[in-house]
C-alpha cells in the first residue's frame, strides 16, 4: 500500500483566479486505482459509518481496484443519487474521511492520510455522466400505472433527489422552483469554480428524461398554496424549500451601499452571471478593498469569486476573510480553505465587526472591528471568542459580504399555520419519515433543521421518498 | 408571459409611461392591490419588480405600468404585442390591508399614479372617503387622470411646470388638506422625496400614513436582502416584510442612498446597449 495520497490535480492559482471555470480536476483512471488501492478494506469499515447516507464506500473502492467501475457507481447510486456534485461539494474531511481508520484520533477533521474517497467518489460519479450509465438504467414511461402524482417544492438538492427517487419508482412528479432557473443552492449559492454548470445541467437532463416536469417561476405560498396543489390532484407534496434568507450582523452601519448578505453577492454571480456584466445586465460592485465575514463554505465561495472578480476587473487582489475564531473552528472545508490561501485571499482571525462606517453617498469605507481570543466551548462545542478590550480598529473596506449564515424563508410556512414549525422558523418533521404535521407534505435539506450539507439533504429527501412510495404505491 | 396589450399612456421628449397587459392566469387569480411582481425581459437580463395595476380573471392577464428609467425597462418597452417576457413570478409582497378607515388622501407622484390605483379602489369599495392627489413634472406625463377621478371623491392634479392643473407639488396640496381638516389615513406612492416629504407632512399632523417601497429587488423573496430598508431603527427586507410600511419609520436617506448604489453601471450599460 502506498502511504502517501494521490495528490488530486488542479488548476494551479494564478491561471484559475482569472476565470469561475472549475479548480479540482479530478483523477485519471490510473489515479483513481492507485488512490483506492491505498484502502485497507477494514472488516469492521470506520468510513461509512462518517457518511449521512451510508455508502457502502469499502465495497465501490474495492469495485475501483477490480476496474469495476459500472459496478462502483451503482454500489454509490443505491445510497447517492448525485455523486459527481457530491464528490465536488461534500465536505469529506468532517464525514466519511474523518472517521477513515487512517485518520489520527481525536483530530477535528481528516488527516491528510485518510483515503480520498471523495475524489474517488467524484471519478466514479463523472465515469457515470461520461457513459450515460443512469440513462440506460430508466425502465421506461410507468406513470400510467401507478397514477400517483407528486408535487416537489424546490430544485435544489433535497428537491432534485426525491423527484429522482420518486420518479424511478413509476411516480409522476412536477418540480416546482420560484426562480427563472433550476438547481437551487446548487445554482445560484455554488460557484461554477466548484460545481461547473454542466454537471448541474446533466442531472436535471437526466431527470427530464425520466420524466419528471419542472415549472419555473412558480412560488408555492405566494403563485399557488398547498391546499391547492392538493385540489390539482396531487397525492403529496415534498418542500424541499431550502433555508432561504440571510442573517446580518446587526452592528451600525449594516445598510450602507456595497455590503451585501453571500446569498446576494453569490445570486448575482451565480445565477445572474453579473460577472459578465454589461454582456449580462445584472450589475455587481467590485472593491479595491473586499472583506467577507464569515468562517464557512459559503464565506469562502464568496471570497474567492471576489477575488476573481478584482483580477476580471484588473484591480490589484485585495480579499480577506474575516472571522471571529481561528482557522481551526472554521466550519469550511479544508480544501477550500487551502485553495482559498493559494490564490491569494488573506485571513483575519479572531477579529468580531462592531460597526461599519461609510461616506456620504453612504458607500461603506471601513469595518470597525474588535480582537478576540478563545475562551471556554459554548453550545457548537467550540471555543466562545472573547472580546479583547480596547482593542478596537479599523480596515479598509468598500465592498463588504457578510456570510454568516441563513435563517428559514417563511413564504410557505407563514400562510401554512398547520405545518408546524420550531423556534427558528424550521417545518418539524417525522424522523422516520420526514412527514410534516400536515398529512402527506414531507419535508427535507435546510428547511429541516437549519442549514446542512447536499449530502444530508439527499438522505432526508431519499426518506422521504421511500415513505411516499410505501404509503402509495405498496397498500 | 405573453405580451396582449401595449400602449403608450404618456410621453414627452424625456420621458415615456408604458402599460402593457401580459397574460399570467395564475398570478391575475391570486394578486390583490399593493402586491407586485419580478420580471425578466430576457435570458440575460436583470430581475425587476413591478406593481400590478390591474388584473383581468376572465382573460386571466395583469396590467403594469412603468416608466422607461435604466436599461431594463427600455428594453421591455421595446416588447410588443406577442412576445413573451422571459419569466415572470408572483404575486410577490404583502397586500394592501383594505379596510374602512374613513377619509384617506391618496397621493400619487409621476409613475406612482399607476400603484396607487389599484389602491384607490379598493379602498373605496371598502366604503372610504378619497381625496386624490397626483402630480408630474409636466401634463404630457401625467396618467390614470380619468379612472382615478372615477375612483375619488376629489382629485387633485398638479405639475411641476403649471402646464396643467395646479403649478407644484402634489404635497402642497396635503399640507393644505391636512390643515383644512382631519384624515384617517394617507397612502403615498412616487419618488422618494415626494414621499419622504409626505411623511414629513403627516407626522407633523399626526396621520397614519403607509408608503410602498421602490427599494433595488433581486429575487423578491427573501433570499438575498439587496432590498433591506431601515424600519424604525430595524431591518426590514422590502419585498418580504413590505413593500408596504408606515411612512413615519422609514429611513428615507438610506433607502435613498442604497436605490442608487448602481446607478454608474446604469449609466454605462444604457449608452452601450440602447441606440
Amino acid at each position: 500500500m502506498k502511504k502517501i495520497p494521490v495528490e488530486i490535480s488542479q488548476i494551479n492559482a494564478k491561471e484559475r483566479i482569472n476565470n469561475f471555470g472549475e479548480v479540482v480536476l479530478g483523477y485519471t483512471e490510473k489515479e483513481a486505482e492507485e488512490e483506492a488501492l491505498r484502502c485497507l478494506q477494514c472488516k469492521n469499515p470506520s468510513c461509512i459509518s462518517g457518511c449521512p447516507v451510508g455508502i457502502d464506500i469499502k465495497k465501490f473502492i474495492f469495485q475501483i481496484t477490480q476496474k469495476d467501475y459500472r459496478g462502483a457507481y451503482f454500489t454509490i447510486r443505491q445510497k447517492n443519487n448525485f455523486p459527481s456534485i457530491c464528490g465536488r461539494v461534500c465536505p469529506a474531511e468532517y464525514q466519511c474521511r474523518k472517521s477513515c481508520i487512517l485518520t489520527k484520533k481525536g483530530l477535528p477533521f481528516a488527516s491528510d492520510e485518510a483515503i480520498n474517497i471523495h475524489f474517488l467518489e467524484r471519478f466514479i460519479g463523472d465515469y457515470g455522466i461520461k457513459n450515460n450509465l443512469e440513462v440506460s438504467q430508466n425502465k421506461g414511461n410507468r406513470f400510467s400505472v401507478s397514477g400517483i402524482k407528486v408535487a416537489v417544492v424546490g430544485s435544489g438538492p433535497a428537491g432534485l433527489c426525491c423527484a429522482g427517487e420518486l420518479a424511478r419508482e413509476g411516480i409522476k412528479v412536477v418540480v416546482f422552483e420560484g426562480l427563472h432557473k433550476l438547481g437551487g443552492v446548487l445554482r445560484y449559492g455554488i460557484p461554477a469554480f466548484r460545481l461547473p454548470r454542466d454537471i448541474l445541467d446533466f442531472e436535471i437532463n437526466y431527470l427530464e428524461k425520466l420524466g419528471v416536469e419542472f415549472v419555473l417561476n412558480c412560488i408555492i405560498g405566494k403563485t399557488k398554496t398547498l391546499e391547492e396543489l392538493f385540489k390539482e390532484g396531487f397525492s403529496a407534496v415534498f418542500l424541499g424549500l431550502g433555508a432561504g434568507t440571510p442573517s446580518f450582523l446587526g452592528i451600525p452601519g449594516e445598510n450602507l451601499c456595497n455590503i451585501y448578505s453571500a446569498n446576494e453577492f453569490l445570486t448575482r454571480l451565480n445565477l445572474m452571471s453579473a460577472y459578465e456584466f454589461p454582456q449580462a445586465h445584472t450589475p455587481i460592485n467590485v472593491g479595491r478593498h473586499m472583506l467577507v465575514i464569515g468562517g464557512g463554505n459559503t464565506a469562502m465561495d464568496a471570497a474567492r469569486a471576489a477575488l476573481r472578480l478584482q483580477r476580471i476587473n484588473g484591480l490589484p487582489l485585495d480579499t480577506t476573510i474575516v472571522y471571529r475564531r481561528t482557522e481551526v473552528e472554521m466550519p469550511a472545508r479544508r480544501l477550500e480553505i487551502e485553495h482559498a490561501r493559494q490564490e491569494g485571499i488573506k485571513f483575519e482571525f479572531l477579529v468580531k465587526p462592531t460597526a461599519f462606517l461609510g461616506d456620504e453617498a453612504g458607500k461603506v469605507k471601513k469595518m470597525v472591528a474588535l480582537r478576540c481570543k478563545l475562551g471556554e466551548p459554548d453550545a457548537s462545542g467550540r471555543p466562545r471568542p472573547i472580546e479583547i478590550e480596547g482593542s478596537d480598529f479599523q480596515i479598509d473596506a468598500d465592498v463588504v459580504i457578510v456570510a454568516i449564515g441563513l435563517k428559514a424563508n417563511r413564504i410557505l410556512t407563514d400562510v401554512t399555520p398547520d405545518l408546524k414549525i420550531d423556534k427558528y422558523g424550521d417545518v418539524m418533521v417525522d424522523k422516520q419519515t420526514q412527514e410534516t404535521s400536515i398529512k402527506n407534505v414531507f419535508a427535507g435539506g435546510d428547511i429541516v433543521g437549519g442549514e446542512g450539507t447536499v449530502i444530508e439533504a439527499m438522505g432526508m429527501a431519499k426518506r422521504a421518498a421511500q415513505a411516499i412510495v410505501e404509503r402509495f404505491l405498496k397498500q | 408571459m405573453k405580451l396582449i396589450h401595449k400602449e403608450i399612456l404618456s410621453q414627452d421628449k424625456d420621458a415615456k409611461i408604458i402599460k402593457i397587459t401580459v397574460l399570467s392566469p395564475e398570478i391575475a387569480q391570486k394578486v390583490k392591490p399593493g402586491q407586485f411582481v419580478v420580471l425578466m425581459v430576457a435570458e440575460r437580463g436583470e430581475r425587476i419588480p413591478l406593481t400590478v395595476v390591474e388584473r383581468n380573471l376572465e382573460e386571466g392577464t395583469i396590467t403594469l405600468i412603468f416608466q422607461e428609467v435604466g436599461l431594463t425597462t427600455r428594453l421591455l418597452g421595446q416588447l410588443n404585442v406577442g412576445a413573451s417576457l422571459f419569466a415572470l413570478v408572483g404575486p410577490l409582497g404583502h397586500p394592501t390591508e383594505i379596510k374602512k378607515y374613513g377619509k384617506i388622501i391618496l397621493i400619487g407622484g409621476g409613475v406612482g399614479i399607476a400603484e396607487i390605483y389599484p389602491v384607490a379602489q379598493a379602498f373605496k369599495e371598502a366604503g372610504n372617503y378619497i381625496e386624490t392627489i397626483i402630480g408630474s413634472r409636466t401634463q404630457a406625463l401625467l396618467i390614470l387622470e380619468k379612472e382615478l377621478r372615477g375612483v375619488s371623491d376629489v382629485l387633485y392634479v398638479t405639475t411641476d411646470d403649471g402646464s396643467y392643473g395646479r403649478k407644484g407639488f402634489t404635497t402642497d396640496v396635503l399640507e393644505e388638506l391636512l390643515r383644512k381638516e382631519k384624515f384617517d389615513l394617507v397612502y403615498a406612492v412616487g419618488p422618494i422625496p415626494m414621499m419622504k416629504k409626505v411623511s414629513f407632512l403627516t407626522k407633523e399632523f399626526g396621520v397614519k400614513t403607509i408608503v410602498s417601497l421602490n427599494a433595488i429587488m433581486l429575487d423578491g423573496t427573501g433570499m438575498c436582502g439587496c432590498c433591506r430598508v431601515e424600519i424604525g431603527a430595524k431591518t426590514q427586507f422590502s419585498c418580504v416584510d413590505g413593500p408596504e410600511f408606515d411612512g413615519h419609520l422609514v429611513d428615507w436617506d438610506g433607502l435613498a442612498k442604497r436605490n442608487s448604489i448602481y446607478t454608474e453601471q446604469e449609466k454605462h450599460i444604457c449608452k452601450l446597449l440602447i441606440k
